[in-house]
């Protein structure tokens, strides 16, 4: 064990499954609480995080009676001062919509894994999907903005899931890992690094913690226990946590600023990666698992001479509409295949210049290389 | 509110939000006298609660941290609070319908995890804030806004349910037994471990209005009347049981108490 945090995986290479890698960067981003219930394909999670939270000091499982319990348990955990976490599948992902919104508006940092399955209803439980990223931007009611990272790989369950944890810390607010079966159940090689860097939610004693007076939009956060008498709730608040359910002004404040936090920093928060789109005819824009065959596709296709590029997109949400402006300008054809009906291929049309191409498959397989390269070959 | 206990009270605090008549003020009066005699400091409490009138009775009133919570779900925010930090004297505070409806699963999981909770579930037998609908305590034939007819179905026994559950104590008492429900609060808050309270809370304004309680003080004189003791249960006719209601300490592990089996010997 490492002699920094005892907690946290060593330095050094690993051979884990995706779900695996998932609980131990919760781990390393300083996670301790964890409620849950067992859903495939997300249960290994729930698993790992049972035995690992049962190893370090302070650290909290639950296992919930359902999926509204676990994530009304994290909230509560995390008001308690505790870095928490949930992980489900669709089904249960929607169970937990309601309370996606009471953390919205009472500015919880958590995390929630998502590691989708083929819907709609139970679906095809033990099989892949992707279907469940519109639930994440729009699943509760009323207007929020959470994030949302799509990890295309198990270093990437790893790694995103810190950086998801240390995004929610900075801007308080739910932040969603939209795994997928297949990257879940994937196993591959994980590279651990030094302990990562942990970032915090602001402290000060006696502040507002539903106050507006800081120029990013995040008010500081106390805990219970602290002599802070917290005064929160779901309903529309003013800035000490008062209710005002009847003034238009307070509603407008609180709604503006916690969805203008979020859009008004998305540079900081958007993350996608290029592959060979410089010169490209077709930019092909992925996320998750897709991704990968995408990247498979555009090199072999690279080296018969198709000017193909791919644009991965890390995180979904807030949506990286100014790199799709950028990237995907007119003249470029744009395929977007996704293992749904076409939610971020919508997405991508209200940015894109160029034609947009939607490839979708929702079988409950993977949309393999050669369906990609097959589908290039078709509209070069 | 009695003025000595102004001081647990959260400051720009100035009314209540109860109808007139709502036996919800006497609950809060009664929580925070039981808080006073055991001389807790309310920085060390953390009170939940759910979507209702009674969800009102902590949040925004009492100055200590409080966790207004979305509909049934206060037990389940409650339990990962007080899992993450046992430090916290963690009460919750809600409604029947809110408690035993929409949040049923919660409390029977409660019960049978024995989480240190101390849950007081004010039952005034009707959806109020929503406007007098039906609950699932609502008395057969009784009249609602969704049972004009008369409620055609038996209300929960919350008591026996949380029993039934797993509960090592279950109370139940009306507001019209001020003293004896504020020793049942002191009892809970000083052992740990679930503790559950029901309390008898007359809504005149959705319950009685429809019910041919005619005033407010109708609604008082009729569970003044119906709430019995075990003792004062057994001595009654078979006709007279059925129209009271049991109330005392009727679970009680620790001390060994079960006066559901006193009132049937």
């Amino acid at each position: 064990m490492s002699g920094h945090e005892p907690a946290i995986m060593p330095p050094g290479n690993y051979y884990l499954t995706g779900n695996e890698a998932l609980a131990e960067g919760a781990i390393a981003a300083g996670c301790r609480f964890y409620a849950g219930y067992p859903i495939t394909p997300s249960s290994e999670i729930m698993e790992r995080m049972a035995a690992r939270l049962d190893e370090i000091d302070g650290g909290v499982f639950m296992q919930m009676e359902d999926e509204i319990a676990s994530i009304c348990a994290v909230i509560g955990a995390v008001w308690a001062g505790a870095r928490g976490m949930t992980a489900t599948s669709g089904p249960g992902f929607s169970l937990m919509q309601e309370a996606i919104g009471y953390a919205a508006i009472t500015e919880t940092p958590l995390v929630i894994a998502d590691i989708q399955r083929a819907g709609p209803g139970t679906g095809q439980a033990t099989k892949v999907g992707g279907g469940d990223l519109m639930q994440a931007k729009w699943g509760s009611h009323g207007d929020y903005t959470p994030i949302a990272m799509c990890p295309w790989s198990v270093q990437e369950m790893y790694d995103l899931t810190i950086r998801a944890f240390n995004l929610a810390e900075t801007w308080r607010v739910p932040v969603f890992v939209m795994g997928e079966e297949a990257v879940g159940h994937l196993k591959e090689g994980l590279t651990v690094d030094a302990p990562p860097a942990v970032i915090n939610h602001r402290e000060e004693k006696g502040a507002t913690p539903f106050g507006h007076e800081l120029p990013d939009g995040v008010p500081p956060m106390p805990a219970f226990g602290e002599g802070e008498k917290l005064l929160i709730t779901g309903s529309t608040h003013d800035h000490r946590g008062f209710r005002k359910t009847d003034d238009p002004a307070v509603q407008a404040q609180l709604t503006g600023r916690i969805n203008d936090k979020i859009m008004n920093h998305r540079d900081e928060i958007v993350d996608t990666e290029a592959h060979a789109v410089d010169d490209a005819d077709i930019v092909v824009v992925a996320c998750g698992f897709t991704a990968r065959s995408v990247l498979y596709a555009i090199e072999t296709l690279r080296t018969e001479g198709l000017k193909v590029g791919l644009l991965r997109l890390k995180t979904i949400w807030p949506f990286p509409d100014d790199i799709i402006r950028t990237v995907c300008g007119s003249g470029r054809k744009i395929l977007v295949p996704e293992m749904n009906r076409g939610q971020m291929a919508g997405e991508v049309m209200k940015y894109a210049g160029g034609d947009v191409i939607p490839l979708n498959r929702t079988d409950g397989r993977i949309i393999h290389p050669h369906l990609i390269m097959e589908t290039i070959r078709g509209i070069a | 509110m009695a003025r000595d206990l102004n001081r647990y009270l959260r400051p720009g605090v100035s009314t209540t939000p109860f109808c007139p008549g709502c036996g919800h003020g006497i609950l809060m009066n009664i929580i925070l006298r039981a808080i006073d005699e055991l001389r807790l400091n309310l920085d060390d409490m953390l009170f939940v609660s759910g979507i209702g009138c009674a969800a009102w009775i902590p949040s925004p009133n009492f100055n200590a941290d409080t966790l207004h919570t979305l509909h049934g779900r206060a037990i389940a925010f409650a339990t990962g609070a007080k899992a993450f930090n046992p430090q916290l004297k963690t009460m919750v505070i809600s409604g029947d319908g809110d408690l035993a409806s929409i949040g049923g699963n919660h409390l029977i999981h409660a019960a049978r995890r024995d989480t240190d909770l101390t849950v007081i579930c004010a039952n005034n037998m009707i959806y109020g804030m929503t406007g007098g609908q039906a609950a699932p305590t609502t008395p057969a034939g009784a009249i609602s806004a969704t049972t004009g007819g008369g409620n055609p179905w038996a209300p929960f026994d919350l008591c026996r349910l949380v029993i039934g559950a797993g509960a090592g104590y279950a109370a139940r008492f009306a507001v019209t037994q001020p003293l004896e429900l504020k020793e049942a609060i002191k009892e809970v808050l000083g052992f740990t471990g679930f503790g559950f309270i029901e309390v008898l809370s007359p809504c005149p304004t959705q319950y009685g209005r429809r019910n041919d309680y005619g005033a407010v003080t109708d609604m008082l004189e009729d569970l003044r009347r119906r709430c019995v003791t075990a003792d004062e249960m057994k001595r009654l006719t078979g006709t007279e049981r059925k129209d009271r209601i049991l109330t005392g300490v009727l679970h009680d592990e620790r001390n060994e108490r079960n006066e559901m089996e006193t009132a049937r010997a």
